[in-house]
Order: C-alpha cells, then sequence, then structure tokens
C-alpha cells in the first residue's frame, strides 16, 4: 500500500485491483514451480538416501525416506570393489582430450565458415547442419568396422581422435558467435598486417571466451557421460570408463540397491559439480544456437 | 560520410584478394572436411555397400546382393523393435514437449529465485544416461519403488513398470519426462525470443491469457517447436543407453519378451553380440531411410503451422 502511493503519478496505469491480482499470480507462480522442483528433485533426494542406507532398510515397506544410521560406509564398499580410481582416470583422460580436440578444432573451423567467402561456402555449411541429421547408428557398424581394420579396436583413439575434426554443433555454436565480432576488427588488423593465424587465436577466440566456454562443457559432459562409444570399442577392464564401470559393478552387486545408487552419486557428482560452475555458460550456449547469425 | 569506405571496403577486400580468400577458407574448414569424409560420408557409403553382405568380421564379406533387406521382412523382431520404437515416439516426443514449453513458459515469468528454478528443472538432463537408469530401476521397483508408493497413496493402480510387457515402454517415458531439460531451454530461448510489443499489442486488443499463448506464443515458437519435433523422432530411434542399461539392470534382457527392444538395441545386438554385420547395416539404412520419410513428413506438413513471418531472410 505504502509502496503504491509512493509511486507517485506512474501508478496511475495500474488499475486499483492489480497489485491484489498481481500477488495472487505470483503466489500461484511459485506454488506451480515449487511443487514442479518438488518432483524434480525428489529422485534426487531418493537417490542419495538408498546411497547411505544400510542393507537391512532397503527392502522395507514403507520406505525408509531418512535412514538411521547414515551408513557412509556404502561409498568405500561401492568404490573400492572396482577399480573405480582407474575407471575415473581413463574417463578423465577421454574427457579432457575430446574437450581440447572438439573446442579447438570445431573454433578453427567455425573461422572459416565465418570469416571467408569462398566458392562452395554456403553449401558445405548446408552439408554440415545436415550431418546433424543422420543417426549416429548408422555409422556405428562402418565406423567399427574401420577402427577394427586400423588395429584401434580397445584402444582411446576412437573415442578421441573424431573429435579434433570439428563436430557439426559446436561448429555452428561458434559460428553463430563469430559472426557477431564486428569485421572492422579483422580489418584493422589486416592494415596493421596481421596474418589470419593471429587474428583468429589473437582476436577471434579471447573475444569468444564464452562461446567456447560452452562448448567445452558441453564436450566434456558428453564424453563423460557416453555409453555406447565405450561400450563397444573398450574390452578390457583396465581401459573401462566410469559408465561402463557403474554397468559392470550393477551386474555383481544385483539389487544391493544402496551401493549402486552410492556408486551411481558419485558418478553423477563431477557433472553436478560442473554445472553449478558453469550454469551460465550451459544456459547460454542453448540460447546461443537460437540467436541468428 | 561514413557510409561510402563502410561500402567500398568489402568490395574491394573481394576484387583484391579472391583467391588467397578462398584458399584460407577451405585450410580453417579443411578440418571439418576430412572429418566428413573419413567419419561420416565415407561411412554412409561403406554402410551402403556392407548391407549388401554376409559379413562376420572374422571371415571376408561375401555379396549376397538384397538379402539382408529381404530377410528383414521376415524378421519378427525387426518388426517388433519398429513397434516398441514408435510407441515410444508417439508417447514420449508430444508429452516430453508438451511439458518442456510448460515448464519454459513456467520459467519466462517475471519473479524473483528464477535461476533457481532454471537450475533444478535443467540439473537432470545433463547427469549420466547409465546412473540416471540405474536410479529409475530402483524408483519404479514394482513393490519397493517410490513411484508406486505415491500411486498407491493418490489411490491409482501400480503397475508393475519395467516387469511387464504392457508397461515397459511407458516406464521409459516418465524417465524421459525427468530429463526433458535440454527441450525445455531450447524453448526457453525460444520464448525469450518473442518481442515484447506482441504481448503488449495484444494487451491492448484486450487478450486474455489465453488468447495470447494461442495467438502470440504458439506461432512465434512455432519453428522452436518444430526443431524439437525433428529432433525428438531422430532421439527415438537413437534411444539405446537406457534400454541397454535397464534391459541388463532388470535382467529381461531388452525387457520382457522383448517389450523394450528399441531399434537402436537391436541393431546393437545383432551387430555386436551377433556379429552379423551386413544386417546390421541393412538394418541402419532401414533406420536412415525411416527417419528421412519422417523428417521430411513434418518439414511438409510444417508449412501449415510454421511461422517464420518474424525472420529477416539472413
Amino acid at each position: 500500500m505504502k509502496a503504491r502511493s509512493a509511486a507517485g503519478p506512474h501508478s496511475v496505469r495500474v488499475p486499483v485491483f492489480g497489485g491484489a491480482r498481481r500477488r495472487v499470480y505470483r503466489l500461484s507462480i511459485y506454488l506451480l514451480l515449487m511443487a514442479t522442483s518438488f518432483c524434480f528433485l525428489i529422485p534426487l533426494f531418493w537417490l542419495i538416501s538408498s546411497a547411505v542406507k544400510p542393507s537391512d532398510q532397503i527392502f522395507v515397506f514403507p520406505q525408509v525416506w531418512i535412514p538411521h544410521p547414515a551408513e557412509w560406509n556404502n561409498f568405500t564398499i561401492a568404490l573400492t570393489s572396482l577399480p573405480f580410481g582407474q575407471f575415473a582416470l581413463n574417463t578423465l583422460t577421454i574427457a579432457v582430450l575430446v574437450t581440447v580436440g572438439n573446442v579447438f578444432s570445431s573454433a578453427f573451423v567455425a573461422y572459416g565458415f565465418a570469416r571467408f567467402r569462398f566458392p562452395g561456402r554456403n553449401v558445405l555449411f548446408i552439408v554440415m547442419l545436415a550431418t546433424l541429421m543422420v543417426p549416429g547408428q548408422i555409422l556405428l557398424v562402418p565406423q567399427f568396422i574401420m577402427y577394427y581394420k586400423l588395429g584401434w579396436i580397445n584402444t582411446f583413439a576412437p573415442l578421441i581422435v573424431p573429435a579434433f575434426f570439428g563436430s557439426a554443433f559446436y561448429v555452428f555454436l561458434i559460428r553463430q558467435f563469430f559472426m557477431n565480432i564486428p569485421p572492422e576488427l579483422k580489418d584493422a588488423a589486416y592494415i596493421d598486417g596481421a596474418g589470419e593465424w593471429t587474428i583468429f587465436s589473437r582476436i577471434y577466440l579471447p573475444l569468444s571466451k564464452s562461446a567456447l566456454t560452452a562448448v567445452a562443457i558441453f564436450s566434456f559432459q558428453g564424453a563423460w557421460n557416453d555409453f555406447l562409444g565405450p561400450l563397444i570399442y573398450l574390452n578390457s577392464q583396465k581401459l573401462y570408463t566410469l559408465q561402463i564401470g557403474l554397468t559392470e559393478f550393477e551386474g555383481i552387486f544385483h539389487s544391493n540397491w544402496n551401493y549402486i545408487m552410492a556408486a551411481s552419486a558419485v558418478i553423477m557428482l563431477p557433472m553436478i559439480v560442473i554445472f553449478f560452475i558453469g550454469q551460465r555458460y550451459f544456459i547460454q550456449g542453448i540460447l546461443m544456437s537460437g540467436t541468428k547469425g | 560520410m561514413g557510409a561510402p569506405p563502410q561500402e567500398a571496403m568489402p568490395v574491394l577486400r573481394v576484387m583484391r584478394r579472391p583467391r588467397r580468400e578462398t584458399a584460407m577458407g577451405y585450410l580453417f574448414i579443411s578440418p571439418w572436411i576430412i572429418g566428413f569424409i573419413v567419419f561420416v560420408a565415407g561411412p554412409l557409403i561403406a554402410s551402403l555397400i556392407i548391407s549388401m553382405t554376409d559379413y562376420n568380421l572374422l571371415s571376408s564379406p561375401q555379396f549376397i546382393g538384397l538379402q539382408n533387406y529381404a530377410h528383414m521382412f521376415g524378421d519378427a523382431n525387426f518388426w517388433l523393435s519398429l513397434q516398441v520404437t514408435f510407441y515410444y515416439a508417439l508417447l514420449a516426443v508430444p508429452i516430453d514437449l508438451i511439458v518442456a514449453l510448460v515448464l519454459a513458459i513456467m520459467l519466462n515469468q517475471n519473479v524473483r529465485f528464477m535461476p533457481l528454478f532454471r537450475t533444478i528443472f535443467y540439473l537432470p538432463a545433463l547427469l549420466p544416461p547409465v546412473a540416471i537408469s540405474m536410479l529409475w530401476i530402483w524408483i519404479l521397483n514394482p513393490a519397493y519403488g517410490i513411484l508406486n508408493t505415491f500411486l498407491k497413496t493418490i489411490g491409482l493402480p501400480q503397475p508393475q513398470w519395467f516387469l511387464t510387457p504392457q508397461t515397459t515402454v511407458p516406464g521409459y517415458v516418465i524417465m524421459s519426462i525427468w530429463g526433458l531439460g535440454t527441450w525445455m531451454v531450447i524453448f526457453l530461448a525460444g520464448l525469450q525470443n518473442v518481442p515484447a510489443e506482441l504481448y503488449e499489442a495484444a494487451v491492448l486488443d484486450g487478450s486474455g491469457v489465453w488468447a495470447k499463448f494461442w495467438h502470440v506464443t504458439l506461432p512465434m515458437i512455432s519453428p522452436v517447436l518444430f526443431f524439437n519435433l525433428v529432433m525428438g523422432i531422430v532421439g527415438a530411434f537413437s534411444f539405446f543407453t537406457q534400454a541397454f542399461v535397464i534391459g541388463q539392470g532388470t535382467g529381461t534382457g531388452a525387457g520382457v519378451s522383448n517389450s523394450g527392444l528399441f531399434y537402436a538395441l537391436y541393431l546393437y545386438q545383432k551387430a555386436f553380440s551377433e556379429l552379423q554385420m551386413g544386417y546390421a547395416s541393412a538394418l541402419g539404412w532401414a533406420l536412415f531411410l525411416i527417419v528421412m520419410l519422417l523428417t521430411l513428413l513434418v518439414f511438409r506438413s510444417s508449412a501449415l503451422w510454421v511461422y517464420y513471418g518474424g525472420e529477416s531472410s539472413r
């Protein structure tokens, strides 16, 4: 009430009932948002709750929501029963190399598409976007045979090497970003005698940090979460990634849900941490794909 | 005064070094061109050739013409996997899209703490599918899972989910709703691109909330809806990890009586469990044709319901 009278003549446009209606609207939005948040969070709460349950509190009805006592030891049991440290190291190696490869090769290619005019450019760009529509399953068998002939089966190579040749979606994202960098910058650098590599690495890359970070986060997440690739290409346990390790673990501890949930939670954790650190890049990355170049 | 040099610059550039520019352009995009030939175009053609052979990786391939394709017609599991995949797509794509749009609209309201809600809604979408699958086997456990407890509380029947053929696919659909964050954010991006003037104009015309949604929001985001629809269809045919992990985790292989035999899972079984590389390639091409046909269908129909009027030509 006070606030409205203080607002003075500007509040004239708002009808008297506006404040009350607006409050009802806000309240209902909050209620909706909170109810939905509850639905989204409950599975995660159940995950954590199950992860710290003593074995005799799993198969009970009604369910135990807050385990008593919380069995933190489950994490130790889960993570030492298989060489999860090795799996984590393997996953990290693959994910880091994939990320580096994707960011640099995609930025490089994006610069070519964004800043040069040459015959065939538009056709090639459309071909590149069209590859996004090709279902990966059709490439599975021939790629496998190719890597088999190259002797790359049971190595990380099939998972890492393709990342160094530009990924269509990331090229598209970065190109959109590059298109918004004023060409005058490049022209000025030309006049100063800078070469293309200098312009690319000293002007375009530093100006696109947010786009590159978004791509880095997306590729890291993609590599960390990948299952099909490691499933097909890695046979020996010492090369397993965390995702493969988790299915192996499930096969051994079938229906020991506390251990399975503990292992699952640990494997999810890095993604959650990365998300909270880089969340504005996540959302931005997706928003960027919507901006027109 | 400032205009003529700005106009002249690009012309000058094109005239002065067109060949250099072409060479540099191709140099920069060369990694993608090589990658495209080696990892996409080459395998695509190879796949077509392999699909006409009998090949188990260990002995040399035997050319058998179109026999693999002919065999498909009599393969009950091929039809079953199509049925499972279509059933999933027809349920999951519309449900996920509608829920994602509603959530995006909720997140587009101008109230406080929005970043927090956005984070919560989006979070599940980036978690590892393997771990998520484990979690949902447990959530959908018929006796001790929390979903059935909830259904019991509100007096609804409690299905056996992954342990009975009728509810296997619906189980996957429920799981997919939890992870629809990416679609939601794409919708949100679309909503934020709707010019505020359009809403103001609608309000001046006396439009209510529903009319605004129907006549402004929906037409303006129809291109986004279209994009999500196409990607949703392609996604359903690539649905693999959850199908594999849950099939294995419930001890049913591909669901009870193969009720969770998704197309991609069947292709995987043929290729990597039975080493029928020729037949698996034929399955791959059939998948490609089906997806292309569906995409084309959506594209054709899009003229009727997708609004592109607001976009500039470039």
